[in-house]
């Protein structure tokens, strides 16, 4: 029993971790009918800066989270101005493929730099502190990523509700058209979306290195997982791709304890293909 | 003679690089209301979406109370004070009455300007008021082509551009929304709309353009044009 608790209890932090990568993709395909292949690579920036800034200026990886959150905006903005603004009204498949490319080029690029060494980050104020929770034991870096997830979802969603700006957002989602003639700045609408999605990602990025290697691969599986997610939730649906997350961590825990660790990712995208056979427009989608 | 708030100076407009409107040129006048007429596929939207910049012309000059607006984006256009509805009317399907209205005066801060503004909607157009929680996708053609114009007008246009309001409407319903429009025009808006009903559009406009296959082929005062053997031969099967 108290096994199945913390492998539960594993399950939902990595799930919430999911989620908060998953959230920025779902928001900007929610807006923008596009899917960003190169979400899983700001990831790998972010986790980069948050190493980088660490070893080399000892600065805490709760502090440069948001370096690596501002750093993951300007870049996704980037992105979206150089690269997105050309496809938008195109073929969906131009989106895609040229961030397929993106993804590539920051891939290789970090190779090129920083080697594929895994690197680990020592020394952190989070480091492997845990604490006890009955027979369950508690890691408090995943434990604060997880409670950093719930907020940032909590303002994300917030945000769209029940501003002006979300407002905006909605009509531009809804018709692009009709929102511009409302007076809306649709261009601005989509940059801020962008960026503000990256935004998100880059936090994610941020705290992972905590307790997680950094290798210029490792962003690939969390977009992989991200993108499941947001097709798993019904694409658009950020509730949706809470609930799949979730789905996602607990699957993978499940499996990796009771099965093999080797066979987690099988159920989790067994999970996957039969979620999308039965039920193609997602858990929340119409 | 005062100066036009609207003109055209031989505009061509398309989609993509491809022109379907060629060299249109046309003025209005403030206060004016100002119909241009013609059959499906003439050009009629084209120009009209020139205006609101949702389409830039490819050559040509258009301009708004004297600034040239050519190259302006339609957020930049409804700022000046142009405010477009759009054919097919476009209402956000799932939001209600109330909230399409609110977007409509999205540029708007002012809670108390907005409420006023919404107060004069409902009252112009009553069944919206009794309709307001309702999502629009629950309205009829007719309410949500009186949505779609009310949501135009919720930005205080100085000139409102209505696309074919009458498609799909029945006949006493495009009667009651002529008259409305009427009315919207003698508050002081100044009114350009497209029409392939070509009778009832000139019967309440002052004056109006024909246009085919992306061409004016006839102007002038309303009467003039209802009046005309070519139009009445073409347009109205008489």
């Amino acid at each position: 029993m108290d096994t199945l608790l913390q492998v539960l209890l594993d399950g939902m932090l990595n799930g919430m971790l999911y989620a908060l990568v998953a959230v920025g993709l779902c928001l900007i395909w929610g807006v923008m009918d596009v899917i960003n292949f190169a979400h899983g690579e700001y990831v790998m920036i972010s986790m980069y800066i948050t190493y980088w800034l660490g070893f080399l200026a000892h600065v805490d990886p709760l502090v440069s989270m948001f370096a690596g959150g501002l750093f993951i905006f300007i870049l996704a903005a980037l992105t979206y101005r150089l690269i997105i603004k050309y496809t938008i009204g195109k073929p969906p498949l131009s989106a895609l493929l040229a961030t397929f490319g993106l993804a590539m080029l920051l891939k290789n690029l970090c190779l090129n730099r920083f080697t594929p060494n895994y690197r680990i980050l020592s020394d952190t104020w989070l480091g492997d502190r845990t604490f006890q929770l009955g027979a369950i034991i508690v890691p408090v870096p995943q434990l604060v990523t997880a409670l950093l997830a719930l907020a940032v979802i909590g303002l994300v969603f917030f945000m769209i509700r029940s501003t002006r700006f979300g407002w905006a957002v909605q009509a531009t989602a809804m018709d692009k058209e009709a929102a511009e003639l409302m007076g809306i700045n649709t261009e601005r609408i989509y940059l801020l979306i962008f960026g503000i999605g990256g935004a998100t990602v880059g936090i994610a990025g941020g705290v992972m290195p905590t307790y997680l290697a950094v290798h210029p691969e490792v962003g690939t599986m969390f977009g992989l997982i991200a993108f499941i997610c947001v097709a798993m939730g019904g694409f658009g649906s950020i509730p949706g791709a809470l609930v799949a997350a979730l789905l996602v961590g607990f699957v993978e825990a499940l499996a990796g304890y009771y099965i093999a660790p080797v066979f987690k990712y099988v159920a989790v995208f067994g999970l996957y293909l039969t979620l999308v056979l039965l039920r193609p427009r997602g858990i929340f989608g119409w | 003679m005062a100066d036009p708030i609207l003109s055209l100076v031989d505009v061509h407009a398309g989609y993509d690089g491809v022109p379907v409107v060629f060299g249109v040129s046309l003025e209005v006048m403030p206060g004016e209301m100002v119909a241009v007429v013609g059959a499906n596929g003439a050009g009629k939207s084209t120009t009209l979406r020139a205006v609101a910049g949702l389409n830039n012309p490819l050559q040509g000059t258009i301009r708004f109370e004297g600034r040239d607006i050519s190259r302006l984006r339609p957020h930049q256009t409804l700022a000046l004070g142009i405010s477009y509805v759009p054919e097919g009317r476009r209402v956000f399907a799932k939001l209600s009455v109330e909230e399409n209205l609110r977007l409509g005066a999205y540029t708007e801060k002012s809670e108390a300007e907005i409420r006023r503004r919404l107060d004069e909607m409902m009252r112009l157009f009553p069944v919206l008021g009794e309709r307001a929680r309702q999502t629009a996708e629950t309205l009829s053609g007719g309410e949500q082509q009186m949505l779609a114009i009310a949501r135009g007008l919720m930005s205080r246009p100085r000139l409102l551009m209505l696309d074919e309001m009458s498609l799909g409407l029945m006949p006493t319903l495009v009667e009651k929304m002529m008259e409305t429009v009427v009315a919207i025009n003698r508050s002081g808006v100044t009114v350009l709309l497209v029409e392939q009903m070509v009778q009832e559009a000139l019967e309440i406009a002052h004056r109006g353009y024909v246009l085919q296959s992306g061409r004016i082929v006839q102007s002038g005062p309303s009467r003039e044009l209802l009046d005309s053997e070519e139009i009445r031969k073409a347009y109205m099967g008489m």
